[in-house]
């Protein structure tokens, strides 16, 4: 266990860089929301938050805290982890229905991928 | 045995879990964390729909840090492409890839890495699972794309599912 005041420069400068890189894909993220065209382009930016964004911010609270701390302090890597393990449930769900909903109104997006059972049969 | 644990990994996973959120080995929490790892699975155990048998650690291994590395890779793909979007619009689109990989639990995995990877996005998979459907942000050659995708991420999924 060490003060705040006596953290060694390079881990401040270290723990600022990582953080100003999160923020900054964060920030990306958000003008990219803005600036696409369409559904499906739009799916993509907010995951530049959800993986160099969060990943950024738990590398740099590992580092700070661990050299606070004079010993590993881990449990920062579990919010990638849990993302990770969470963020497809609504990417899936999201992709599947603005598909379903656009085929319905017949727009421009591919076909059905799946071959109809009952139709191939007859 | 089998009974008492019907996923070993999982219950080892959710102890070590519980011991790394609570920052402590005291008895205390070991015995809690063993609690949890031992009723969790057993309360999920109706819900799974297959067992999961995992070979090939050091295949995970390096998927692991292949995947990392195209996230990040994907990042900066992605980044720049909103940034130049004003002059030079993303060529986005759909691709349809050919899968050989049917294990469900592969599949969920695979699942995982298209959807953390900015660049990608899982749209569809046919009801046989022999075709999936994948909004792509940036693409240049459909056939590359495919080729690496498949070499990359399928062909270790199945060697670690099947």
């Amino acid at each position: 266990m060490i003060n705040v005041s006596e953290l060694p420069l390079w881990v401040e400068v270290l723990v600022a860089i990582l953080l100003l890189l999160s923020s900054l894909f964060a920030l990306l993220g958000a003008i990219g929301l803005l600036r696409m065209k369409d559904f499906f382009q739009r799916m993509h930016p907010p995951a530049l938050a959800s993986t160099l964004g969060a990943w950024c911010v738990a590398l740099a609270s590992i580092i700070y805290f661990s050299t606070l701390k004079s010993g590993p302090v881990l449990h920062g890597w579990l919010i990638p982890i849990l993302l990770s393990i969470t963020v497809p449930v609504t990417t899936l769900l999201l992709a599947r229905t603005s598909l379903f909903r656009k085929r319905m109104a017949g727009e421009d997006v591919p076909a059905e991928v799946s071959s109809r059972r009952t139709e191939s049969g007859s | 045995m089998k009974r008492l644990f019907p996923a070993p990994w999982l219950s080892l996973a959710l102890w070590a879990l519980w011991l790394v959120l609570n920052l402590s080995i005291s008895p205390g929490n070991l015995l809690l964390g063993a609690i949890l790892g031992f009723l969790a699975p057993l309360m999920m155990a109706p819900l799974r729909p297959l067992p999961v048998r995992i070979r090939r650690p050091g295949v995970i291994i390096r998927l692991f840090f292949l995947v990392g590395r195209d996230v990040i890779l994907s990042n900066l793909h992605v980044a720049w492409g909103i940034l130049t979007c004003g002059t030079r619009p993303p060529r986005s689109r759909f691709v349809k890839i050919p899968l050989d990989l049917r294990d469900a639990n592969g599949l969920a995995v695979l699942s995982m890495i298209t959807s953390v990877t900015p660049g990608t996005v899982w749209s569809e998979l046919a009801l046989d699972r022999s075709i999936l459907l994948l909004h792509v942000f940036d693409l240049d050659d459909d056939a590359q794309f495919i080729e690496h995708f498949k070499q990359a991420y399928e062909r270790p999924l199945m060697e670690i599912f099947e």
